[in-house]
């Protein structure tokens, strides 16, 4: 199924959409482009032979020690009744002023909204065309991006020793 | 630094810029009524909402963090605190996952399998109960909150007896089981459903059928499909509004295929499509249809899959967890609708490098700003109690 995804996705967006497809996991992964994501969903939405309407979650990923983060995205159709599993991997320095950034789907599936505040929250991806990206289960002050592997929590919280 | 702080300038700006008709309210976090620790700030003109922004994380223990510096084994007890009211749905989901990577799912003996979705249904089943109490509650009626507390507390007694806790269980584990069922038990549980079959009855005549409590929720915070599926909302929060998806059946997980069940779907009894109603009456139903489930697996654990002495229910738990690294996300139909869980495993190691918990909870509130617009103050605590969050679940 996932090959006639691949080759939907090129014949309607283009070869550069698609990078790979992982094949030996219980699931496979189509890996795309960061670039044409946005579009990509769209046409996954969409197309009357694909139509993922539904989105069950956004997971960030973190691969330290390698300067490189993927973002997970779980899809599934409800007519179709067929899951699909999108990534996007980015290479990254881990500088707070360099956070990577990806296009945010939240347009097309409203369930991204959350689970993208949440990503950000939580480690450090910037999602471009957001409509309201802070953090959410964090207070708004927080230092830092706790799942990321190199995170190390601060001494004190508003003067109050928290080691 | 500045366009990744512009959100939450945005949002200040947006406090700042309301008129001076218009107030701020906050409702929560202390809020009774919303079910725990949520903080809903409304703006508001008059009795009126204009906008609704949730505000999360009092209750974030960061789950993924804890997942991440622990073997899978270790990782269930905190499982059950995701969505403390179905600690062994919780369970049954995480632990599916893990054995489905480590090839060992068809492997497991059918007693397991009735036992665990004898519990996970029995737990559906005071789940479902407190959303149905507690959201009596919320309208005014104080009665149906007792008789459901009253009901729920025999499951709990039983799952007790089971599993030596009464709601962080850590029975189900990778592999089997922590114990068999103690004897007796299916005989105590039959006389249970015996119990129970009438006071449900009794509950429908009092609430389902009653006319302030369907005054008050009848044609409010009407969710149609589409909307739904575009907020990812799951379970009876989907199912209200008439989308026949239910994960049980969609994946067939377990011994769910052998087991036969209605997917109950809203109809637009007393109001429009997917209203509060609708929402509450799918819940009452399916509480009907764990009846039915739980019978069914009291029949084949008492006839087919008895309880023998060589019986081990923790024959195929793993001494270690070794996987390749991978990747796999599990889905399951929780009582709030699909819990998924993201695994990336690691090589040589028994330790993830990534579980996410997908929350059904997260999810289906997310919806409530885009509900509750417009909408009178006083409905929006109806709206609320209907999608049924627990604050544990959504914060993590």
């Amino acid at each position: 199924m996932i090959t006639k995804i691949k080759d939907l996705i090129i014949a309607g967006i283009g070869e550069q959409a698609v990078v790979r497809i992982e094949e030996d996991h219980l699931q496979p992964i189509l890996i795309v482009n960061a670039d044409s994501l946005l579009e990509i969903a769209l046409f996954l939405r969409d197309t009357e032979e694909c139509y993922f309407d539904f989105l069950s979650n956004i997971s960030a990923v973190d691969f330290h020690p390698d300067n490189r983060f993927a973002i997970v995205y779980h899809l599934a159709s409800i007519p179709y009744q067929t899951q699909l599993v999108l990534k996007v991997e980015i290479e990254n320095d881990r500088r707070f002023d360099n956070l990577p950034e990806i296009p945010s789907v939240s347009t097309v599936w409203r369930t991204a909204d959350w689970h993208e505040r949440e990503a950000f929250d939580l480690m450090g991806i910037f999602f471009t065309g957001h409509p309201d990206l802070r953090r959410i289960l964090l207070p708004d002050d927080w230092q830092g991006y706790p799942l990321r592997k190199d995170y190390e929590d601060a001494e004190t919280y508003h003067g109050i020793a928290i080691k | 630094m500045t366009h990744y702080t512009k959100g939450l300038e945005n949002y200040k700006k947006k406090i700042a810029a309301i008129t001076s008709q218009e107030m701020v309210i906050n409702m929560g976090p202390q809020h009774p009524s919303t079910h725990g620790v949520l903080r809903l700030e409304l703006i508001t003109d008059g009795e009126v909402v204009k906008d609704i922004i949730p505000h999360l994380g009092y209750l974030h223990r960061c789950f993924d963090k804890h997942a991440e510096s622990m073997n899978y084994g270790k990782t269930i007890p905190f499982t059950d605190r995701l969505d403390y009211l179905s600690s062994m749905n919780n369970s049954h989901a995480f632990v599916m996952g893990v054995e489905r990577m480590l090839k060992i799912e068809d492997k497991l003996p059918k007693r397991v399998e009735y036992i665990r979705v004898l519990v996970c249904e029995l737990n559906r089943i005071a789940s479902h109960l407190i959303a149905i109490g507690t959201y009596g509650i919320d309208i005014g009626a104080f009665t149906p909150f007792m008789w459901c507390f009253r009901d729920r507390e025999h499951i709990m007694n039983m799952l007790e007896w089971a599993s030596g806790s009464r709601m962080l269980y850590n029975y189900i584990w990778v592999g089997g089981l922590f114990y068999d069922l103690p004897v007796g038990f299916e005989a105590r549980c039959q006389e249970f459903i015996d119990y129970f079959k009438p006071k449900l009855v009794e509950l429908d005549d009092l609430l389902s059928n009653n006319q302030i409590f369907i005054s008050r929720t009848a044609n409010i915070g009407v969710l149609p499909a589409d909307v739904a599926i575009n907020y990812g909302c799951s379970g009876p929060m989907l199912r209200a509004s008439g989308i026949r998806w239910d994960l049980r059946r969609v994946d067939g997980y377990s011994v769910y295929p052998e087991i036969e069940f209605e997917i109950p779907i809203g109809k637009g009894e007393m109001g429009i499509l997917g209203d509060c109603w609708d929402r509450y009456k799918v819940r009452v139903d399916e509480v009907k249809e764990s009846v039915k489930i739980i019978e069914q697996c009291l029949q084949r654990l008492e006839a087919d899959f008895k309880r023998t002495p060589d019986f081990d229910p923790r024959g195929l738990v793993p001494k270690k967890v070794n996987l390749k690294a991978q990747e796999y996300y599990i889905r399951a139909e929780n009582p709030k609708g699909e819990l998924g869980f993201h695994f990336v495993t690691q090589e040589k190691t028994d330790v993830p490098r990534r579980v996410k918990a997908r929350g059904p909870s997260f999810n289906n509130l997310s919806v409530l700003p885009e509900l509750g617009k417009g909408q009178l103050i006083a409905d929006l605590i109806a709206i609320l109690g209907s999608i049924d969050i627990v604050l544990g679940e959504v914060d993590r």
